[in-house]
């Protein structure tokens, strides 16, 4: 009898197995017919980075739909596959592998975080897709190869930026940096800031580390406030910025913070909360901006998106997908050597972040804006161009 | 004369070399499923040794993963311009030297972590071992020699499903052999009584020392496998994350049964492809349905009765 109920629960198991594995192929579009072009894109949309993630989809899924509406390139409509990572290593390769082998996309959009956009590139290169990061500034992304594009600054400008911000704006000479020794993000800002910082003639009082998912800061700032800085660069993720200046406030530093574009994120204002006010960081676009292009944008993004303001992370998103299809067009073809052909040349491209060109390192030379935080609200300070 | 096991594992180097050769005509995704497939099944069957036949709980799997990995990896993207040519420039002599070597240093860490603390049991041993764990990614990072943070880039992309499954096979065929020994007997000793074992004139430590480098060493092997896969990695792909992902293997499967822990390292594996119609669903359903295995199989998904390996 025991034996029995166990068989059936096996063939249960089995069964279930079975239809899991057999509803694949079948959703799997097998309609893939040559009216539409099929572009992938790999995202972080659970875990961690999700809140990044997301917001990049959601430009991105705006551009695609307004691109369709206005009867899609080379007369074919776009077909957009996106696919989940979880956040976590390992998955990236997998899914872009399917989005280039099963699902024959013609080119790839991702990713945020710099670390999977670094395990996608090999892929892509390889397959000779080209793949179109939407921010991740680590320089050594588009290192991998001539496919491999991005339509946000770098690392080092976003870094020189700030050091000059730093000792223009805020009148600093005395700086103390605490970055993140588990995001190649936060140690690739550090070092070109410091570079720049100390080039100038500034002086960095105190050097200070955490690890991505550390929630007390207190050891690190209490050295810091030792240190007596003018202000504390904290180049990391809005999560641990959040807490990081909560806690400062907390042991009565009142100098300002200021990070990168890390800190983008309405999550951002909800973990730090009141502590935020008088910081800084720079971004890749203010929704603030008042040019014609960026209204335009963030008034679409609201009435698709139940009223939420597109951040940074949500207009490089869309810019991706524009400036892939603007290359769809020029290169009149899908051939991936054209298309890369293409990208490459994307020359003064009037996106909503700006005006994108991609240099010969496929790397995109475009201003950065600096936002402060009042009143619990991103506010608009000023434009640096390259 | 061959004994009806080794039979098996000829077979199963056969089957993968026979199946590598038409790799190419693959589907580069489900090929890549297969490998990710093939290297969990090595991680799980290598813990199985530990947690499973020895019942000692360890939770840094993915540390000595991670060792082979950086080893392997440094020796082929490093030394593999001066070492290739050593070897006449081919990969197959070298890619197994290399990985070779990623697995002896993982099993030297084996044994570092474990004379010190096999002393200790249980609870005691799981934390100790979730520190040794965190150490070494900690220790990646930091190290800029290695990339730190940033993690490896540009490995060669030597692994293909011969290696990985030439591997699982031979994992699954040293733990079988190894436990099945009369030596091997003593691991089941150690993890049905210890203080029993220890009375018997089993050397109980020295058992779980064994267990500890054997499993290290393969999962050393099994790293070097994943970074010749995906030619890239980064400290943050060996976490506890990680190292809770071949536990819940070998727990699913039933700790001390290989096929059970096998086919549950392919079914998780699978699971969370074909799951990915159900978008953002996909990890919910995922941890749910985990929740209902372990509900309605506590034993383990495999375990028959009859083979009561572990009590306590």
């Amino acid at each position: 009898m025991k034996s029995l109920k166990r068989n059936l629960f096996f063939t249960a198991l089995a069964a279930v197995a079975l239809a899991l594995a057999g509803c694949k192929p079948s959703s799997e579009s097998k309609t893939g017919a040559a009216d539409t072009i099929k572009v992938g894109e790999f995202a972080s949309l659970t875990g961690k980075e999700a809140a990044f993630g997301q917001s990049s989809h959601k430009g991105t899924l705006l551009a695609v739909e307004e691109i369709n509406a206005a009867g899609g390139v080379l007369g074919k409509k776009i077909e957009f596959i996106y696919e989940d990572n979880r956040s976590t290593p390992g998955e990236s390769a997998t899914v872009v592998k399917k989005l280039i082998t099963r699902d024959h996309v013609v080119a790839v959009l991702g990713e945020v975080a710099s670390g999977r956009s670094l395990e996608a590139a090999p892929i892509c290169q390889a397959n000779k897709i080209p793949q179109i990061s939407p921010s991740s500034t680590n320089p050594k992304v588009t290192e991998t190869g001539d496919y491999i594009f991005r339509v946000c600054f770098i690392d080092p400008f976003q870094g020189t930026v700030m050091a000059k911000f730093a000792k223009s704006r805020l009148n600093a000479k005395n700086v103390a940096v605490l970055s993140d020794v588990a995001a190649p993000y936060s140690l690739g800002l550090a070092q070109y800031f410091k570079e720049t910082f100390l080039a100038d003639g500034g002086t960095v009082v105190s050097e200070q580390k955490f690890s991505s998912g550390d929630k007390d800061f207190k050891a690190q700032l209490t050295a810091i406030k030792a240190a007596n800085p003018d202000a504390i660069f904290v180049p990391c993720y809005y999560t641990e910025a959040g807490l990081i200046v909560r806690q400062a406030r907390q042991l009565g530093i009142t100098v300002p913070l200021f990070g990168g574009d890390g800190w983008e994120a309405p999550e951002l204002i909800q973990i730090g909360g009141e502590a935020l006010e008088g910081c800084y960081y720079s971004t890749h676009y203010s929704p603030e901006d008042k040019s014609p292009a960026v209204q335009e944008f963030v008034s679409k993004f609201k009435a698709k998106n139940n009223g939420e303001i597109p951040d940074a992370m949500a207009a490089l998103g869309y810019d991706s997908a524009m400036v892939l299809a603007d290359a769809i067009k020029r290169a009149g073809t899908t051939d991936s050597v054209k298309l890369r052909d293409a990208i490459a040349a994307t020359k003064d491209y009037a996106g909503v972040t700006g005006k994108t060109s991609l240099d010969a390192n496929r790397n995109a030379t475009k201003p950065a804006v600096i936002l402060a935080i009042k009143d619990g609200k991103f506010k608009y300070v000023e434009t640096i161009s390259p | 004369m061959l004994a009806r096991s080794q039979y098996y594992l000829l077979a199963a180097l056969a089957a993968s070399f026979v199946a590598s050769l038409f790799s190419g005509s693959f589907n580069s995704y489900f090929l890549d499923v297969a490998v990710t497939c093939g290297i969990n099944i090595t991680l799980a069957v290598s813990l199985n040794l530990i947690n499973g036949y020895t019942g000692q709980f360890s939770l840094g799997h993915a540390g000595f993963m991670a060792i082979g990995a950086y080893s392997a990896s440094l020796l082929t993207t490093n030394f593999g311009g001066k070492l290739l040519p050593l070897v006449g420039g081919q990969t197959w002599i070298f890619f197994p030297l290399a990985l070779y070597a990623g697995g002896v240093v993982a099993s030297v860490a084996g044994l570092l972590v474990g004379v010190p603390t096999l002393r200790l049991r249980g609870d005691y041993l799981a934390i100790v071992t979730l520190g040794f764990g965190e150490i070494i990614r900690v220790l990646l990072q930091n190290v800029d020699a290695v990339g730190g943070a940033r993690g490896l880039i540009g490995i060669p992309d030597y692994t293909t499903l011969f290696w990985t499954f030439g591997l699982a096979a031979i994992t699954v065929y040293t733990v079988w052999a190894l436990v099945n020994s009369t030596y091997g007997r003593g691991f089941i000793a150690v993890s049905n009584d210890e203080i029993a074992a220890e009375a018997m004139g089993i050397n109980t430590t020295r058992y779980k020392i064994t267990a500890f480098v054997v499993g290290a060493f393969f999962a050393g092997l099994a790293g070097g496998i994943y970074a010749h896969f995906k030619q890239y990695i980064a400290p943050q792909g060996f976490g506890f994350d990680k190292s809770i992902e071949i536990v819940v293997m070998v727990i699913l499967g039933g700790m001390g049964n290989n096929v059970g822990v096998i086919i549950a390292a392919i079914l998780l594996t699978v699971l969370t492809e074909t799951l990915r119609q159900f978008g953002d669903y996909r990890m919910i359903l995922y941890s749910l349905l985990i929740i209902v295995l372990m509900i309605a199989r506590p034993q383990g998904l495999f375990t028959w009765t009859g083979w009561k390996r572990k009590s306590a």
